[in-house]
């Protein structure tokens, strides 16, 4: 009996505490109830066997796949750069290299444009050369969920290597390895948590992705109309459509987060 | 064999050393904490760059700044057991010992059939799928030691091998690891901050303070004849210097010393803690033989086990070593005034 006191007494919050966080839970979840009181669920096979729907539900999951695969190809070299290599303006390539979390991604879309558009600063000699067109085009989705969602990965995977001691380095080099087997055999494998953890934040920044996606990729059905554009525009033609499309999304995402949330960010939080 | 000349600034320490080892000799680099051992063995390795000097395995220059000469950790002949002994943990023990195999190319099936007779012969078979988290420190420290030598290296570092075991699997490990190393042909050299590690395990040593090596030689020959207070203190003998005349040694504090040696002029002499005897009153010793008696006071106390090494303070400071029993019988505390009493025929002098 007296170790169970001493025990409760260890876990109980203070009450504004608690009061304060039930507050934040709440804020969260009433939205999500919002939806699920006001969604046409007699209709809801309609809805979702809708082949607009269907379409841009398809044309998310490639267009953030993608996104998360180039963003682990890129991302990993330069978390890896930012973390071992001393070089002058390493804070500044590394605040360039995550301004696009902060900023809102409407600027980020307009400021692709500017770049990668037909009239671009690069977009021209793309189109010029290659005939390469990216905005408009489901790759310019991909360009565009990338831009926002690698900051995500680079910042837990650099915080990852840095935790990393480097004396195992130290150790394979002894027994023979070159810097890409050490690379390869001892550090993927150590940042491995890390690096799901990153990919997965990666992963739902891109499918969430709007405001870059719209000003760089436009709205077209079909070609470049993700998830999240087509409840945009659902919202003002067919609004019970746009809660099943909002429900979707949130139910894909809500799903992968729980799934991989104590596999791969209870993981983590061990290594420490 | 292993030709290291060696200087390398590291912080506030310089390092500044020569070492020589023969194959199939084990040289111990004996210090404290923060002399600049591991220091020296990084730079051995490949692990850290030399500022100026040399150092050649079997007449190959791997390292020397005014040749230009390199040779990085991995193209090196030179296997390493660190302190912590490092192992990977997202791989199996087999693997871990099969990492350097792989990594010079061997394909998967031999590296792995090699890494197995490596873990027979250091009797790990059957810990081989184990992660090396389940294994107890010895076993750790076995695989480390595998895994540092199923590359075949010329020369063999071992970094503090001992330190990150507990004291009651220490000397079991330390009588394992003395059989290991005698079946490598090699060079070795391990770095430790205990004699005792050094006395088990290696034929040669050589004392290192402050970067610099400042007495080498077979281990009882360093014990037995410490050139300087700091060895003397390291290796846990008492040392005194002064000079020498009709048998009788007087030190640069007065106190006088009666040795058995007919030489003359500055001397070393050496007192083992274990011939000190100690006593309250000086009647004590009126019908007994020492010829030597000092008076002092109780420093410090400090028990070994059975054994208690009391510091004593006075003209001659000393250190001696007696049994717990004596200890209790004698009711020393410290700052207690106290004779301490040695037989000429017990200091050993020599030249300085």
């Amino acid at each position: 009996m007296a170790e169970r006191r001493v025990r409760d007494t260890r876990t109980r919050l203070p009450i504004p505490v608690v009061a304060l966080a039930i507050v934040a839970v709440l804020f969260f979840a009433l939205p999500l109830v919002g939806l699920l009181w006001r969604a046409p669920w007699s209709h809801a096979w309609t809805y979702l066997s809708d082949h607009e729907t269907l379409t841009a539900l398809r044309l998310s999951l490639i267009s953030s796949l993608w996104a998360t695969a180039l963003s682990v190809l890129f991302g990993v070299p330069l978390a890896w750069l930012l973390a071992r290599s001393e070089f002058r303006g390493r804070s500044l390539v590394r605040a360039l290299c995550t301004l696009s979390m902060v900023l809102p991604p409407v600027v980020g879309g307009v400021a692709l444009f500017f770049a990668l558009g037909r009239r671009g600063l690069v977009g021209q000699w793309l189109d010029h050369w290659f005939g390469i067109r990216l905005p408009f085009t489901l790759a310019g989705v991909v360009v565009a969920q990338t831009f926002v969602a690698m900051p995500f990965l680079i910042i837990t995977v650099e915080a990852a290597l840095r935790q990393l001691d480097l004396r195992f380095d130290d150790a394979a080099r002894t027994l023979g390895a070159s810097r890409w087997y050490t690379f390869r055999r001892v550090t993927l494998p150590a940042i491995r948590p890390a690096l799901t953890a990153g990919a997965v934040l990666a992963w739902a920044r891109a499918l969430g992705e709007f405001g870059a996606t719209v000003t760089f990729a436009g709205n077209f059905p079909g070609t470049t109309q993700t998830l999240p554009l087509a409840v945009y525009l659902a919202l003002e033609s067919n609004p019970q459509q746009a809660i099943m499309l909002a429900l979707l999304l949130i139910a894909i995402s809500f799903g992968v987060l729980v799934g991989l949330r104590d596999r791969w960010f209870g993981r983590v939080a061990e290594l420490r | 064999m292993l030709d290291a000349i060696v200087r390398r600034a590291m912080g506030s320490l310089d390092i500044d050393a020569h070492l020589a080892v023969q194959p199939g000799e084990v040289l111990a680099l004996l210090g404290p904490n923060g002399a600049g051992k591991s220091t020296l063995l990084r730079c051995l390795a490949g692990l850290l760059a030399i500022d100026a000097g040399t150092i050649r395995i079997d007449d190959v220059v791997v390292d020397d700044p005014y040749l230009d000469m390199f040779v990085t950790p991995e193209q090196r002949p030179v296997g390493m057991m660190f302190q912590d002994h490092l192992l990977f943990e997202h791989m199996s023990v087999l693997e871990n010992v099969a990492f350097g195999l792989r990594a010079r190319g061997d394909d998967k099936a031999t590296a792995r059939r090699e890494a197995g007779e490596w873990l027979e012969r250091l009797e790990l078979a059957e810990f081989a799928k184990q992660r090396p988290a389940a294994l107890s420190g010895g076993q750790s420290q076995r695989v480390a030691l595998a895994r540092a030598l199923a590359r075949g290296p010329r020369v063999l570092l071992l970094d503090e091998p001992l330190s990150a075991l507990d004291a009651a699997t220490r000397a079991t490990v330390r009588r394992d690891l003395r059989r290991h190393l005698a079946s490598f042909p090699g060079m070795r050299v391990l770095v430790t901050h205990d004699p005792i590690d050094a006395y088990a395990l290696a034929d040669r040593v050589a004392v290192i303070d402050k970067g610099v090596i400042v007495q080498e030689g077979r281990l009882d020959e360093v014990t037995s004849h410490p050139r300087s207070r700091f060895v003397a203190d390291l290796v846990g003998v008492n040392l005194v210097r002064g000079t020498l005349a009709d048998g009788v040694l007087i030190t640069a504090s007065g106190a006088r010393v009666v040795i058995a040696d007919e030489r003359r002029g500055d001397v070393f002499a050496v007192i083992r803690p274990q011939a000190v005897s100690l006593h309250r009153h000086l009647d004590d010793m009126d019908s007994s033989s020492p010829r030597n008696m000092w008076a002092g006071q109780v420093a410090d106390i400090d028990l070994q086990g059975d054994r208690a090494r009391v510091g004593i303070s006075g003209a001659l400071p000393l250190t001696a070593e007696i049994t717990v029993a004596a200890l209790t019988a004698l009711r020393l505390a410290a700052g207690d005034e106290v004779w301490a009493s040695a037989k000429a025929t017990d200091i050993d002098a020599y030249p300085t």
